[in-house]
Parts: structure tokens; C-alpha cells; sequence
């Protein structure tokens, strides 16, 4: 999707800006909202391919203004939706009710080993026990195809079209132009192809500077 | 926004899809005990021990679960070694993927639209805000962080930092050192 989130080289957005001694959480509604996408993810049944995928749908006017836990509380709030966990209507009624009442929620007591196991187990995108054949090798030049989906992707804007080199090959993961569309997992090869500064940008990067982007094998075609 | 979340919190918790004490958990979690105080472990065990330098960079997931450190989006880690040939710098251009086990949560900036359209054009001027010259004979090479792999950066040692141990070492790395927008 060519999407504002897709931003790699865009002019405009003025200087880094940052902040001192900077909070993990700003705010605690933040540490809330982030312990909420971690478990909900588990309990709804969403993976990171799919949260991206509705965060990239929000207007891009919408996008600029949110902060990034806005973005995912509102993609949290579709999922909801697409997943029958609530109305739209529930959702409103609920949030018009706690802005009035403004009231602590209540709480149950649970088991916290579950939280932690599911932080040091992680949740790995790799599929090594899928054995294909790799269709590239460390070396090899290829080119970023010059697709434009609607959907999902992780092939970003700035690299279409262009050639580089392969330098890592990553082995299998799954395939977020499909999983994130609900197509299934469709594990494929990942690689890191490093392609010139110039390559990108024009001869008004720096000769010698490079950017290195992991690709999927059905982003790449033979150069 | 505060009350929104609350909403949301508490409608998923009647419908038994999330606890509110292990959002308690998890704030504590990443507030206190996950943070670049890890990755600067690792960085510092690196710059004492060649083997254990050397198995990082062959096999960064394995060699930082070495030290215990392992999980939640950095399941799959590399780690990239600065030299006086390359200065390597991580972005995720497409959203904030980011290495939670040996850096934590990220911060703003690096989520924020500036970071994320700048650093992969024009780096230098980028590292130049951040105070960091680069010399031109070096290659600023940039790590956009795409799939589901993870970088971190390994920093040049300091050249006056001789006969540290490793936890003297570790006090030195920083967080930015370990994303590539800082010298150590």
C-alpha cells in the first residue's frame, strides 16, 4: 500500500526532534494501552503482519496527527470490530461512558507467569522447518520489482525499481503480503539486499553510503 | 485519549480478553527491568571477550541469549559491527520495528516521520543534528529494519577506555550508540 507510513526519503517533515531524559511511557494511559495490544494480540488473535496492515489504513491526515499508541489503539479498535469482540456502537457508548465517568476500571487477579513467558518465548516469524530452495544467493544482484499493491507490503516505496546486492540470505519467514491479509502465512526467503546511496537517491548522495533493507524473494527479480 | 484507553480496558476486560493486572506487569516490565541496559551488556562483553565478539556477529540471537537475553521482537537479531571502514545506523522506515530484549521500548524520535523519511536519504546531515561527524572516508550505511530481523549496533570501543571491566564498560554504552546516531 503507498501509504503515508511508507515515508523512507519523503521531504518535509522538518528536523529529529527529541526529548530529554525521556519516559518509557508518556503518560500512563500509554503503559496501558501497551499492555493492551501485547494481550489482546494473544487473547483476539492478531500478529503484528495484521495490527501493521490496519495502522497503514488510517487516513493519512489521521496519521500524522496520532501519536504512535493512538495508532495502535485505533488499529486495536478495528481489530476489535473485524473480530465480533465488539460493535462499533459498543465501543462508542463505552468510551462516551468512561469520558463521563472518568472511573478507575476494576481488575482480577491472574497468572503473571503468562505474561512473562509470553515476553521470553517471543513470537518468531521464522519458519525454518520449511525447506524451499532459495532462489537467490549471496552475491547476486537483483532488482526490487516495481509492484504496487493495494495491500500490505514490507517492499518499500524507495527501493522499487532499484537494484542492489544480496548480502544476507535470512532463511524463511512468513510473508506479510499474505498473512496480513488473512491468505495465510506463505512463508517464503528473506535476504538483505544493501543497495547504493546513488542507487536511491540520485548522484547527490555520498559515493561511498548504502542502505541495507530486507526483502522477500517474490519482491525481487534477477538483475 | 487517557479515557478512551480506560474504555477499551475495561471492555476487554468484562469480555475476558484482557487482565488489567498484567497490563500492570507488562508496564513494569519495560519501564524497569527491559531496557538498553541489556544491549549494553552485551556490548561490553563484546569488547572484552574476541570469541564471545566474534560469536555475536555470526549469530547475534544466540550469542545475546548467551547472556540471558532474549524474547519479545528480538527473536531474530543481528548485530552490526562499527569500524573506521563502516558506521552503521538502524531505522524502520515503514513503522518502529525496533530490538525490545537489548534496547527496550523506543523512543519518540525514532518513531517520529523526521527520523523515519530522513535518516535513509541523507544520513549524515541526520548524525550531524545528533552531534556526530562522520568522516567522509567512512561508510554511513543504514539498516532499515523492514522484516522481522533486528539490529543492533556494536560500537567502536573508546580508545581511552583500556583496563575497564565490564560493568565499567557497560556504564559507557548508550542507547543511541547502539542504534548508530551516537559515538560511545
Amino acid at each position: 500500500m503507498d501509504g503515508i507510513h511508507d515515508m523512507g526519503g519523503m521531504h518535509g517533515f522538518g528536523p529529529v526532534v527529541r526529548e530529554t531524559d525521556e519516559a518509557v511511557f508518556h503518560g500512563a494511559w500509554e503503559g496501558r494501552a501497551f499492555g493492551l495490544l501485547l494481550q489482546a494480540a494473544d487473547s483476539i488473535g492478531f500478529v503484528d503482519d495484521h495490527l501493521r496492515s490496519r495502522i497503514e489504513r488510517i487516513p493519512a491526515a489521521d496519521y500524522l496527527r496520532s501519536s504512535y499508541y493512538q495508532l495502535w489503539m485505533r488499529a486495536l479498535e478495528t481489530l476489535m470490530v473485524e473480530r465480533g469482540v465488539a460493535t462499533t456502537t459498543e465501543i462508542a457508548t463505552r468510551v462516551t461512558a468512561t469520558e463521563e465517568a472518568g472511573r478507575a476500571p476494576g481488575g482480577s487477579p491472574i497468572t503473571l507467569d503468562e505474561i512473562d513467558a509470553m515476553i521470553a518465548a517471543g513470537a518468531s516469524t521464522k519458519r525454518p522447518e520449511v525447506k524451499a530452495a532459495p532462489g537467490f544467493a549471496v552475491g547476486e544482484h537483483v532488482r526490487v520489482r516495481n509492484d504496487h499493491p493495494f495491500h500490505h507490503t514490507r517492499a518499500t516505496r524507495y527501493a522499487r525499481g532499484r537494484t542492489g546486492e544480496v548480502v544476507k540470505a535470512h532463511g524463511v519467514f512468513v510473508f506479510p503480503d499474505s498473512n496480513s491479509e488473512q491468505q495465510g502465512e506463505a512463508p517464503q526467503h528473506c535476504y538483505c539486499v544493501r543497495f547504493a546511496a546513488r542507487e536511491l537517491w540520485g548522484e547527490s548522495a555520498s559515493p561511498r553510503d548504502s542502505v541495507c533493507l530486507d526483502l522477500w524473494e517474490s519482491y525481487l527479480e534477477p538483475a | 485519549m487517557a479515557l478512551r484507553v480506560r474504555a477499551i480496558e475495561q471492555l476487554l476486560s468484562e469480555k475476558g480478553l484482557v487482565d488489567p493486572t498484567a497490563i500492570d506487569r507488562l508496564v513494569e516490565l519495560y519501564e524497569t527491568r527491559v531496557g538498553p541496559h541489556n544491549g549494553a551488556r552485551v556490548v561490553a562483553h563484546a569488547w572484552s571477550d574476541p570469541a564471545y565478539r566474534a560469536r555475536l556477529l555470526e549469530n547475534g540471537t544466540d550469542a545475546i541469549g548467551e547472556l540471558g537475553i532474549s524474547g519479545l521482537q528480538g527473536e531474530n537479531m543481528v548485530v552490526l559491527e562499527n569500524t573506521p571502514d563502516v558506521h552503521n545506523v538502524v531505522v524502520c522506515t515503514l513503522c518502529s520495528c525496533y530490538p525490545w530484549p537489548v534496547l527496550g521500548l523506543p523512543p519518540v524520535w525514532y518513531k517520529s516521520p523526521p527520523y523515519r523519511s530522513r535518516v535513509v536519504r541523507e544520513p549524515r546531515a541526520v548524525l550531524a543534528e545528533f552531534g556526530m561527524d562522520v568522516p567522509l572516508e567512512t561508510e554511513v550505511r543504514v539498516w532499515d529494519s523492514s522484516a522481522e530481523i533486528r539490529y543492533l549496533v556494536l560500537p567502536r570501543r573508546p580508545a581511552d577506555s583500556e583496563g575497564l571491566d565490564e560493568d565499567a564498560l557497560a556504564a559507557l554504552v548508550t542507547r543511541d550508540g547502539m542504534i548508530g546516531t551516537a559515538k560511545v
